[in-house]
């Protein structure tokens, strides 16, 4: 249930972004969704792809700090109120979510979210529960 | 142990009379002999015969190494080459090396200050004295050696480097007192813990370390590691060379052989001296030196004199440890901030790498310190929030260390210069 979530320290230097997806087109990877956080100083910038070990020594091997994290893929309506239902369920559990971005991609008919929980697998479990489909990796690896 | 209780331990009185005159011979040498000093003299108005008193030294003009690269190589001196017998450089990293020249009687005064020096650390004519700074051009290696034969000690001149055959010479021959750097004492400490060697089985009792600033951290690790009394030497090839200060048992800052070297501690901003106890730049002026007389040096160095009998008995003017320099000094606010300040509150904090930059300021007519900090893996973090706690506790440990607010900011590793010699650590960008 878990899906593993390749993040990259990025300063506010012009071409710095490029440089990092350049490294990971290098690497013939292909990002299947992606989120940046920024302040005033850095950025972040989260990445979901197929092979999360490969991008992540390519990454480093051109000196980018990058970290792997664990995040849940759940299949969200698409419709009105899709993702508040999501939420909702988390939410009734009493568990946070740091954050979250969607795929570009559908899954048949349904959007697709990446969830950052607190604690992902009781969050996933949560999810599951209540009958909301949390995607295995290989699955969003092969997106 | 005293070496020389005439010199080390004289009335104020008694020493001001002998500094005084030799002072005074010292600028009619410098003014009439040097080549240096005898063209800049012309211009300017002040005559030996003007010093009445100690104090009216700060009528003379000061030396600085620019200076002594202007006279590079002998112009310096203030006699004939047939009565030099030795030289020395500076290391000369910074520019064109500063060249010092000694007569013979400037060697042997060389060799008494090292032996008081040296008898501070405890050395008798029954020790064996494992010399690791560096013999040649450096006046370290030297230095420390003619003072051992000074003592009558049994020199071990094995110089710097080759760790191994230091550790094996030194249970091998029984070494009772070490000289180097103190950073050189801290590789060799654990050069022996790898190779299994318990330090309370060697004879090692006490070492003179010098050459580089260190912290009274680094002598407590030093203290620990080798099991040994740690002590400060000071010295700089412009003046002699190590001797010029040395600690004693007491630890209560060097002791500085005042008979042979005047110091005056003054404002690096106004150029004014200060009084006793007030931190400054270290001024020097030889008294006694025929080959190169030397007025009123900068040594840069930032420390503060401190009068009065020491425990020891000695009553020779005693220097802090050097806290700094006055050329990488800051000032920020108004506030004297080092960038060793900011080094060491940095490496206090896990995952820190020691490489970072401090870039000054002057945004809207106020001095803003930003210190670059590298992201390393240890601290990064997928969420902006932790970044930004990684950043303000750094932040509030550095505040905690100067005293004023300094903005962090995280970059990418291997984004900050690296450098092999010394490294650019402060850039200021305030157009005054």
């Amino acid at each position: 249930m878990k899906v593993k979530q390749i993040s990259v320290f990025l300063e506010n230097r012009r071409g710095r972004l490029q440089e990092a997806l350049d490294t990971i087109a290098s690497a013939k990877l292909n990002i299947r969704a992606l989120s940046i956080a920024d302040t005033a100083d850095f950025g972040i910038l989260r990445l979901i792809l197929p092979d999360p070990d490969k991008a992540k020594k390519a990454l480093r091997k051109s000196n980018f700090t990058v970290s792997e994290n664990d995040v849940i893929v759940v299949e969200v309506p698409d419709k009105p109120g899709g993702l508040a239902s999501v939420l909702k369920v988390l939410n009734d559990a009493d568990m946070n979510v740091e954050y979250l971005y969607a795929f570009v991609e559908k899954s048949g008919k349904k959007a697709l979210v990446v969830l950052r929980t607190e604690k992902t697998l009781p969050a996933a479990k949560a999810l599951k529960k209540a009958g909301i489909e949390v995607l295995p990796s290989d699955k969003v690896y092969s997106l | 142990m005293i070496w020389n209780k005439t010199a080390e331990c004289m009335s104020d009185k008694k020493r001001e009379d002998l500094q005084l005159n030799r002072l005074r011979d010292t600028v009619k040498t410098a003014y009439e002999k040097t080549p240096y000093y005898k063209k800049r003299s012309a211009k300017q108005k002040i005559k030996y015969s003007d010093i009445k008193q100690l104090s009216d030294i700060s009528k003379l003009p000061f030396t600085s190494k620019a200076d002594l690269r202007e006279g590079y190589p002998f112009n310096m001196f203030a006699v004939p080459m047939n009565e030099i017998v030795e030289v020395h450089t500076s290391s000369g990293t910074t520019g064109t090396p500063v060249v010092a020249g000694y007569t013979r009687r400037d060697i042997d005064t060389w060799s008494e200050v090292m032996a008081r020096a040296l008898t501070m650390a405890g050395a008798t004519n029954e020790d064996i004295i494992q010399n690791c700074y560096g013999y040649g051009l450096f006046t370290g290696g030297l230095g420390v050696h003619y003072g051992v034969h000074r003592i009558g000690a049994t020199i071990v001149p094995i110089s710097a480097g080759q760790t191994k055959r230091q550790l094996q010479i030194m249970q091998d021959f029984g070494t009772t007192i070490i000289t180097c750097t103190p950073s050189y004492a801290l590789y060799l400490a654990e050069a022996a813990y790898e190779a299994g060697i318990n330090m309370r089985k060697i004879k090692l009792k006490s070492g003179c370390f010098g050459a580089e600033m260190w912290t009274e951290s680094i002598r407590n690790e030093i203290e620990k590691r080798l099991k040994i009394t740690a002590l400060n030497i000071y010295g700089l090839t412009e003046i002699i060379g190590p001797g010029v200060a040395h600690e004693c048992e007491a630890k209560n800052g060097l002791h500085i052989s005042e008979d042979h070297f005047y110091p005056e501690i003054i404002s690096p901003d106004t150029l004014e001296p200060l009084p006793d106890g007030e931190k400054g730049e270290l001024v020097l002026t030889t008294l006694t030196r025929e080959g190169m007389p030397m007025i009123r040096f900068r040594t840069k160095d930032i420390t503060a004199l401190h009068r009065g009998k020491c425990a020891c008995g000695r009553t020779t003017v005693r220097m802090e440890r050097i806290t700094g320099r006055s050329d990488d000094m800051l000032k920020i606010r108004g506030v004297i901030v080092f960038p060793s300040q900011i080094e060491k509150a940095l490496l206090e904090m896990k995952g820190i790498e020691p490489h970072y930059q401090i870039i000054v300021t002057r945004p809207h007519h106020l001095d803003e310190i930003e210190v670059q900090v590298e992201a390393t893996k240890e601290i990064f973090s997928d969420e902006i929030r932790h970044l930004e706690a990684v950043r303000d506790k750094i932040e509030n440990h550095i505040e905690k260390a100067i005293g004023l607010r300094v903005k962090v900011t995280l970059v990418e590793p291997k984004s900050l210069p690296r450098s092999e010699g010394k490294a650019i650590r402060v850039i200021d960008k305030r157009a005054i």
